[in-house]
């Protein structure tokens, strides 16, 4: 697909394109005031598109026009089950959104989010105008950073117990003279391994909770993700904290103060960022978008 | 901070000053299909819907079951992580799967229920057949 980009068929959708016959969508990448953000700008987002803006209500949307032959619902579906594609289209994704924020306070929105025509963008910045007013008011002068605690090795393969449970399955069934079948041996030490293992397990969970407590006193909000799975962050250690905390810009020091006192307290400390707002926008539109999405927008301009 | 796992590193060429690179791809996906504004747009792509999240299942569910074997689940109370949504189609997906898996059963259970009741029905007939020739 890397050949694809930037086509012709790409420029500016300004005329009506909700015939039948309309082959491309809007791609929503952010919305920023218009105060602060808005100005031409000079991006390119996914498949390498140029990034242009739609203003309204105030308000400064960042969308490419896409082809639908590939931002359509079932060329889509049929994408997002292509890692490679997920890939790269997130990380366009994310780069026109860092680029918004890092000259306005933006919110960013949700990846895939494609629109029929800048009439069903500017539609929805009317509607969603003091939703998205409140939003953007409460990160202004804000970033994001993100804290990851990983417990050491030790949580991983339990310590006091030898490897030797993989040798359990070939011991010979006939040597019952031992007190305990090897079964039962087994089983006990593989118990004990478990117990062990969860041990080390709440241990590095209540050394988490604390960490997380120290940052988000230093923080203007603070939410705490899903620990990521090892394959996707690459390390065979626990993630015990997946945090992300919104810090004054004025109060980024003491938050990368209040970290370095926190390491060498048994986890591994890893900062990320500053990152755009992300886990500070969680709104949720989907539901009432859809009641009024089906009426038509031909006639909303 | 070692790379993902099975993730090659492509697609760094857009406009952005690329300051981001070293970005990990699972800090980036977790924020891009998780977080921000959630709005529908006229093209639906259901994100939660999608297999794709082939990925998402391998980097949530999976880590979501882990923990909770070990009773960690705190973001069960987390009305944005919960969302019901998620966790109705995971639960969707188990009863699907469930279901199926029942009929196959089922299926399986009427099939053998059938042969036997034909087998009975095929011995009474001959035994009434032979009863027969002794009256006759």
């Amino acid at each position: 697909m890397a050949d694809t980009t930037g086509r012709a068929t790409t420029g500016p959708a300004t005329g009506p394109v909700n015939g039948a016959t309309a082959a491309t969508g809007v791609y929503l990448y952010a919305v920023a005031e218009e105060a602060t953000g808005a100005g031409p700008v000079d991006l390119t987002g996914v498949e390498g598109i140029p990034v242009r803006t739609i203003t309204r209500a105030g308000l400064v949307a960042y969308v490419s026009t896409v082809p639908l032959d590939r931002f359509g619902e079932e060329p889509l579906r049929r994408s997002l089950e292509d890692l490679d594609w997920v890939e790269e289209t997130a990380r366009a994704h994310h780069g026109v959104v860092e680029a918004v924020a890092e000259t306005a306070p933006a919110a960013p929105v949700r990846l895939a989010t494609v629109y029929s025509g800048d009439g069903q963008v500017r539609d929805l910045l009317d509607r969603r105008r003091d939703d998205f007013r409140a939003v953007l008011s409460q990160i202004a002068g804000r970033r994001e950073w993100g804290v990851k605690a990983y417990a050491g090795q030790a949580t991983s393969s339990p310590g006091g117990v030898p490897a030797a449970s993989g040798a359990a399955g070939t011991e010979r069934p006939e040597k019952s003279e031992e007190a305990e079948s090897p079964g039962k041996a087994y089983l006990r030490r593989r118990q004990a391994s478990l117990r062990g293992r969860e041990e080390r397990w709440r241990e590095a969970a209540a050394r988490a909770d604390h960490v997380h407590a120290a940052l988000a006193a230093v923080a203007a909000a603070d939410r705490r993700h899903r620990p990521q799975d090892p394959r996707l962050s690459g390390r065979p250690e626990w993630m015990v904290l997946n945090g992300a905390y919104l810090v004054e810009e004025g109060r980024e020091e003491e938050f990368a103060a209040v970290l370095d006192t926190l390491r060498g307290q048994g986890l591994d400390l890893q900062l990320t960022g500053p990152w755009a707002p992300y886990s500070f926008i969680a709104v949720d539109f989907g539901a009432e978008a859809e009641d009024t999405r089906a009426t038509d927008t031909e006639g909303t301009r | 901070m070692g790379g993902p796992a099975r993730f090659g590193s492509s697609g760094q060429s857009h406009g952005a000053p690329d300051r981001r690179e070293s970005a990990n791809l699972a800090d980036i996906l977790e924020r891009v299909l998780d977080r921000g504004v959630v709005i529908a747009g006229d093209i639906r792509v259901n994100l939660l819907d999608i297999e794709l999240l082939t990925i998402k299942l391998r980097l949530v569910i999976a880590s979501v079951d882990t923990a909770r074997e070990l009773g960690i689940d705190w973001w069960e109370h987390d009305p944005w992580l919960s969302s019901k949504n998620r966790d109705l189609i995971e639960e969707n997906r188990r009863l699907r799967r469930r279901l199926a898996a029942v009929q196959e059963d089922e299926e399986l259970r009427s099939i053998r229920a059938g042969e036997a009741e034909e087998e009975r029905v095929g011995r009474r007939l001959s035994s009434e057949r032979r009863a027969g020739e002794r009256d006759g």
